[in-house]
């Protein structure tokens, strides 16, 4: 493909191999480590479900007697198939066991490694297989509906209660969108558990539980069938459950999650080597689950200035392309984010956010690109911000961006209503009707204020890159290179739930979805 | 339709503007023209349309026009309907508690400081409560603010703390006795079923209960808060959409003035 806005592609490839020692660098540390969470995605993947009579979940449970006892070290694989050796229990029968106090994972008779992976790994692989399926299922619908070409429009429900979201996302789909997230319940990523059941409760969303997931998947597989369209599933893979999020979805069919290597540090104030191995592992199984991850690049823009700071979020962009192929997740499951945010006093301001969009899209031209609508500008003039999100529907079908997020015409006012998102779809789907080649009969202007701009962004990038290749992340992030945020190594949420790895540990899904690595 | 009421011709009405009897204005004085949309459960039929005209009316709209009605699904349909709403309002009577004075702008604000204070002032601001948004208190006191209104962060006899969103009430107040703040400053930006009133009214009784309350000057802001509405629930001011850093300053600067806090130090 030829280049409209003749980007220097050694500046490309000179940003790009600094995101790649920086993120070596930091999966060096990373591989060293494993996390409350990574080990009750462990439990999860092993079948542990169901809460005990305080409402813990069992996996919580299993993992909360294994940190009072100093053994997470070992991880929950290997302690959990030495208790099935000795007791004959299945892995829930064993978190029973521990919940009701009939077993102790620290005093029970150890076995020998060679025994306790083989009482594992079968019931390890039934769990991939079930995530196999899963995949062989969406595949199989896209095959007999087709997948869509051009962007996938996107939109959230938000009501709170998953029966209520049910409707707003089936009247959504029907109206011609194409991907449904579910808004999490404002606070549920500094949650350290995941919620049980089916939820009716919530304030800005509605929880993220496997039960939840699974409702909304088979009202949207229902709706998909009688309008022969695969209707995409989107939740939040953030927060301090990174990895169980990304177990509950892969075994419930999610499509898309929200995944950022380094949001929840920046943005929930989680500690960062908490969120990095976290975020490394719920990778891996996005990734083996065929799940297309989006990152949260456009949240920068939100807090520091879209011009000024648009270089951030390029090289935020290459960082999570790195860790994303670290974690064995390949580019079309990569849906980087950037967003419609410059201010509409700007002059000039829809070239720059057109330049941007187009070099995004030639920087990474396998990765369906996560494109977000203005949020900051929006003012509460409804009429204006429908103007607004007809520009951003333009940058999108212009420059090729795959999954466009919808703006609403009362962004800053309310959680949609159902007219708001038909208003949204129609708008969209005009505009990329009416303009469906115009980006293939446009060539920019050599020398031009586009070109300028895309090269001026991917130079700053390349510096930023080779600057905290020098510093490390872990000190770049210290620093408030990122959003204007200065973050501390050994502050912020979930700290305590981080601990290094013992000889012993093994991960068998990490072995499984990755193809035997580690 | 037959009702006399309801047969009022664009004619027929007295075209003087009476602030008394204050009516919408489309193209007309008195017309009383204005614009609703809304969707009913119900599918898109003439039933349908119908049941959006008596809706309308009920509102005190007369001859109303239902001018799109589109399907959202099959038991959902959306109305855009335009109509002249027979109620009028005596705007001579209304009050409205509002922030008097003219605003300084930063440099007025920093001198101003300078004169009254001898220090600079310390100011905790925070998104609270289980709001996730920190674009409202972003706007106030980032270095670059909004919209070209520099943000506190920018004023040389300022020292602004911002603690960015999620912020539990009582880390709040904690972190403002710490720090020794002189103005709180609370932003509440997305809410749902009206849970910031509840985080505001919590934050004001919070400082009440340990004996701080006028200790600070406290201020709310966000797209759905008013002064008034700030008053009522026991903050100092409120500002709400069109608002930005001088505003805030400018009325907390006076306020500690007013209360006589410029000769005291903590």
């Amino acid at each position: 493909m030829e280049s409209k806005l003749h980007l220097d592609f050694s500046k490309v490839e000179r940003a790009r191999a600094s995101a790649r020692r920086i993120a070596l660098d930091t999966q060096a540390f990373i591989d060293l480590h494993t996390t409350v969470t990574v080990e009750r995605a462990v439990c999860r993947l092993l079948g542990i479900d169901g809460v005990n009579e305080s409402e813990v979940p069992l996996p919580n449970v299993v993992v909360d007697h294994m940190m009072e006892r100093d053994i997470l070290s070992l991880g929950a694989a290997y302690c959990i198939g030495n208790a099935m050796i000795s007791t004959g229990l299945s892995p829930q029968g064993v978190a029973e066991a521990i919940n009701n106090g009939a077993i102790d994972l620290a005093t029970i008779e150890s076995n020998h490694i060679n025994d306790i992976r083989k009482a594992i790994m079968p019931v390890a692989k039934a769990f991939t297989e079930r995530i196999k399926g899963n995949v062989a299922k969406r595949n199989e619908f896209l095959r007999e509906y087709g997948d869509k070409e051009g962007p996938y429009l996107y939109v959230i429900v938000a009501t709170g209660n998953i029966y209520e979201d049910i409707t707003q996302a089936k009247a959504a789909a029907k109206q011609g969108a194409d991907v449904i997230a579910v808004i999490r319940t404002t606070g549920q990523s500094l949650l350290d558990y995941v919620p049980y059941g089916a939820t009716t409760e919530g304030f800005g969303g509605t929880y993220a539980t496997q039960e939840n997931f699974r409702l909304m998947r088979a009202a949207l597989d229902e709706v998909g069938i009688e309008e022969k369209r695969y209707i995409r599933l989107c939740n939040y893979c953030s927060g301090l459950c990174m990895p169980e999020i990304a177990a509950m979805g892969a075994l419930e069919r999610l499509d898309v999650m929200l995944n950022d290597a380094l949001y929840g540090i920046l943005f929930r104030d989680i500690n960062m080597q908490r969120t990095l191995v976290d975020q490394y592992f719920s990778r891996v199984i996005n990734s083996y689950a065929g799940v297309i991850i989006n990152t949260g690049e456009d949240n920068y823009l939100t807090t520091a200035d879209a011009v000024e700071e648009a270089h951030t979020v390029l090289a935020s962009q290459f960082l999570n392309e790195q860790f994303a192929l670290c974690a064995g997740l390949p580019e079309k499951q990569q849906g980087l984010g950037h967003a419609f945010e410059i201010t509409p006093d700007l002059e000039n301001g829809f070239l720059y956010e057109l330049a941007q969009a187009q070099m995004a899209r030639e920087i990474f031209p396998n990765a369906p690109l996560k494109y977000m609508p203005p949020t900051k500008f929006m003012t509460g003039n409804i009429f204006r911000g429908h103007v607004q999100d007809a520009l951003f529907n333009m940058v999108t079908i212009l420059t090729g961006q795959k999954i466009h997020l919808l703006g609403m015409l009362t962004e800053a006012i309310h959680t949609p209503f159902m007219s708001d998102r038909a208003l949204a779809i129609e708008n969209a789907q005009y505009i990329f009707r009416t303009m469906a080649d115009l980006g293939n009969e446009i060539t920019f202007k050599d020398g031009g204020i586009m070109e300028k701009r895309a090269d001026q962004v991917l130079t700053k990038a390349m510096v930023l890159l080779e600057e905290i290749e020098q510093m490390g992340l872990f000190a770049t992030l210290e620093k408030g290179i990122f959003a204007d945020i200065k973050r501390m190594r050994d502050a912020g949420k979930g700290l305590d739930g981080v601990v290094s790895k013992e000889e012993n540990y093994f991960n068998p899904f990490v072995e499984l979805m990755s193809g035997g690595i580690n | 339709m037959s009702s006399g009421l309801y047969n009022t011709h664009k004619q027929d009405f007295d075209k003087t503007l009476d602030l008394t009897k204050l009516k919408a204005y489309g193209d007309t004085m008195n017309d009383g023209k204005v614009q609703v949309s809304f969707t009913l459960p119900v599918k898109n039929d003439e039933k349908g349309i119908e049941a959006a005209r008596i809706l309308a009316r009920a509102m005190g709209l007369t001859d109303p026009n239902v001018a799109l009605a589109q399907p959202l699904d099959k038991e959902f349909t959306f109305y855009v309907v335009y109509g002249s709403c027979v109620h009028t309002i005596n705007y001579e009577n209304i009050t409205v508690q509002t922030i008097e004075g003219s605003v300084m702008d930063m440099h007025e604000v920093d001198d101003f400081i300078r004169e009254h204070f001898g220090r600079k002032l310390v100011v905790v601001g925070a998104s609270t409560g289980t709001d996730a948004h920190t674009v409202g208190i972003d706007a106030i006191m980032n270095r670059k603010g909004f919209a070209g209104h520099y943000g506190l962060e920018r004023y040389e006899m300022i020292e602004a703390y911002n603690l960015g969103a999620q912020v539990p009430n009582e880390e709040f107040i904690k972190k403002a006795t710490e720090l020794n703040a002189d103005i709180l400053l609370v932003s509440q930006t997305v809410t749902q079923k009206d849970v910031h009133i509840q985080n505001l009214t919590e934050l004001i009784e919070l400082l009440e209960a340990e004996g701080l309350r006028s200790r600070f000057v406290v201020v709310c802001g966000g797209a759905r808060i008013t002064h008034e509405l700030a008053k009522e629930l026991g903050f100092d001011a409120g500002f709400g959409p069109q608002k930005y850093a001088e505003d805030v300053a400018t009325f907390a600067v006076n306020e500690l003035v007013n209360r006589g806090m410029n000769r005291k130090s903590f």
